[in-house]
């Protein structure tokens, strides 16, 4: 008797979200099936790699992450990435919020051009500017023997490409959501540009800043085909040293699991981080109040 | 007078604030523009034997319209687009729907739904050839025990829908969470009223949900189809665009025949036809949205 009325709860039970958790649960394991395969091959030995694949793994073959880091360029390359997605990302965000203040408060001729065209550069796809940004790096802008060719600070500039009209456009919906009055009324009272900026606009939009920078930072820190055609040896980042894995003698497939989760942690600790801000921004001002 | 001056003033403060923006998008955006269209007008193949500059007129453009190569790993690119993004759509509107309804563990899940987004897409096309790799991979192991031979190495339909699931399975999170945040967003009182009235959730779906949600689903549909066009780096690590040129999309292949031939002048009116393409794509995009907007509003 109690165990029917039990039976028949339960069923309750997952016709009303039972069925919702058995859906995500499958959701949650193929979607981490793939990140879990990569965990897994990046612990084994050679020879634990090429006998029958198993789903555990008990032993941590350290190898595959301190070979490459430590005693191959896989460290310079990890120093590279992060110096250029932080480079980039703060010369974006300071040119980003300048410009979304100028196209935000004051009319400027041409302002919605100047936008349109920034957005357009950012959807260009990268092979369309890789070759050009290549002649441009190696072969027009140099001085003797320098060129930006193989320089960090010319990926810092070739990532503004995409990245700067990203954040004019994420920026721009906060900026115009900070009411205008506030910084009339800081200016009546003799603040300058520069206080209106630091003090009111700034602080106000500290979050949505935060989410732009932090965006961009994981969009250049995971960019791959400018890295690739633009440096050669001396700035070369840890995305384009994971492709440098297969060659045409074999892959390290251990070495290339474990670099690859070495890629992957920083952007997802940040994202970790910020994730609930993220949501409520991604509609990219498409719906408004 | 003081009025004129003043405007002036004002018009000049905006430029100053909008001279870094345009600073380094001239410098990396319109500069490296204006320099493929006139590089599109000459052969330069640095490998030649005269290896530099001559006038050619529009006979790169008028090659490339023939060239079919390059015609097919558009279509190529297209297909793949088509499917790729029509499985994230709908995949993406049923898993946000599912994400609104509030239950126990809900922020985990989404978590880990999100978790794809995170990885660098050249990781991701890594992490994709560990498991599918003929001879090597858990896919192929697993789906030879049941009796399927699955190797993306050889067999071109293969190797194809298996970038289409690795594109879904990178990308489906972010049309779910782009459309939780429109959902999100969406003014309550018609549902109550529809609720009230006693409409059922098909009708709902289709005549309030899809409606209010257009401009969202918009801006999530361009952004999706924009980049499956322009993708390179997962598929590259992948597949190598192969087996033969079955995975080839348009931008493995600029890539791949501009650099090692170093056949510039050609080069780069293949870089002038896809940014006029991504030019009108996003024409279309804004005007769409903003037509949706309008109409959503009026």
């Amino acid at each position: 008797m109690r165990r029917a009325r039990l039976v028949a709860g339960s069923w309750r039970w997952f016709k009303r979200s039972g069925w919702l958790y058995a859906a995500w649960t499958l959701l949650s394991l193929v979607t981490l099936f793939p990140i879990y395969w990569m965990l897994l091959v990046s612990a084994r030995t050679r020879l634990e790699l090429f006998s029958e694949p198993t789903l555990v793994q008990k032993s941590f073959y350290a190898e595959n992450y301190i070979r490459p880091l430590l005693r191959d360029i896989y460290g310079a390359y990890l120093g590279n990435s992060l110096l250029v997605a932080t480079g980039n990302t703060l010369v974006v965000v300071v040119a980003a919020v300048l410009a979304t203040y100028a196209l935000s408060r004051y009319r400027v001729s041409g302002a919605q051009n100047i936008f349109f065209w920034a957005i357009t550069n950012r959807m260009a796809p990268p092979a369309a500017f890789m070759l050009p940004l290549y002649l441009l790096y190696t072969r027009v802008i140099r001085v003797g023997d320098w060129s930006l060719f193989d320089t960090r600070i010319g990926l810092i500039l070739a990532y503004s490409v995409f990245n700067l009209p990203f954040a004019i456009w994420l920026l721009k919906g906060i900026v115009d959501g900070i009411p205008k009055e506030l910084d009339d009324a800081a200016m009546v009272d003799g603040a300058s540009l520069f206080q209106v900026l630091t003090s009111i606009i700034v602080p106000l939009a500290a979050p949505g800043i935060a989410i732009t920078a932090l965006l961009s930072w994981i969009f250049a820190w995971n960019e791959y085909l400018f890295a690739a055609t633009l440096t050669s040896s001396h700035a070369r980042t840890i995305t384009t040293g994971l492709a440098e894995f297969v060659t045409v003698v074999g892959t390290n497939w251990g070495e290339m699991a474990a670099m690859s989760v070495v890629a992957t942690l920083p952007a997802l600790v940040l994202l970790g981080l910020v994730q609930q801000y993220i949501i409520s921004g991604l509609t990219f001002g498409a719906v408004r109040e | 007078m003081a009025v004129v001056s003043q405007g002036i003033r004002r018009e000049r403060t905006a430029w100053g604030l909008l001279a870094p923006t345009l600073l380094i998008l001239g410098f990396t955006g319109l500069l490296p523009f204006v320099y493929v269209l006139y590089v599109g007008f000459f052969d330069w193949n640095v490998f030649a034997r005269v290896a530099q500059l001559t006038w050619a007129g529009v006979a790169n453009y008028r090659q490339l319209v023939f060239d079919t190569d390059f015609l097919a790993s558009l279509w190529r690119g297209i297909r793949f687009t088509l499917w790729a993004v029509a499985i994230e759509m709908v995949l993406g509107f049923a898993l946000a729907h599912l994400l609104m309804k509030s239950f126990r563990g809900r922020g985990f899940f989404r978590a880990v739904h999100a978790l794809p987004l995170t990885i660098a897409p050249i990781a991701v096309g890594a992490t994709w050839r560990l498991m599918t790799l003929p001879g090597f991979g858990i896919v192929p192991y697993w789906l030879s025990r049941w009796g399927i031979d699955y190797n993306i190495g050889r067999d071109a339909t293969q190797a194809f829908f298996t970038t289409v699931v690795m594109d879904v399975w990178h990308w489906t999170p972010f049309v779910t969470l782009t459309l939780l945040a429109g959902l999100n967003a969406l003014p309550k009182e018609p549902f109550e009223q529809a609720q009230v009235d006693g409409a059922g959730p098909w009708y709902i779906l289709r005549y309030l949900t899809l409606p209010l949600l257009r401009p969202v689903l918009l801006t999530a549909l361009f952004l999706r189809i924009m980049d499956a066009l322009r993708i390179v780096d997962e598929v590259w690590m992948l597949t190598g665009g192969g087996p033969g040129t079955a995975t080839r999309y348009a931008g493995i292949h600029v890539w791949r025949v501009v650099f090692p031939k170093t056949d510039y002048g050609y080069g780069s009116a293949m870089s002038v036809l896809l940014l006029y393409f991504t030019i009108v794509l996003c024409w279309l995009l804004m005007t769409s949205i903003t037509q949706a907007r309008k109409e959503g509003a009026g």
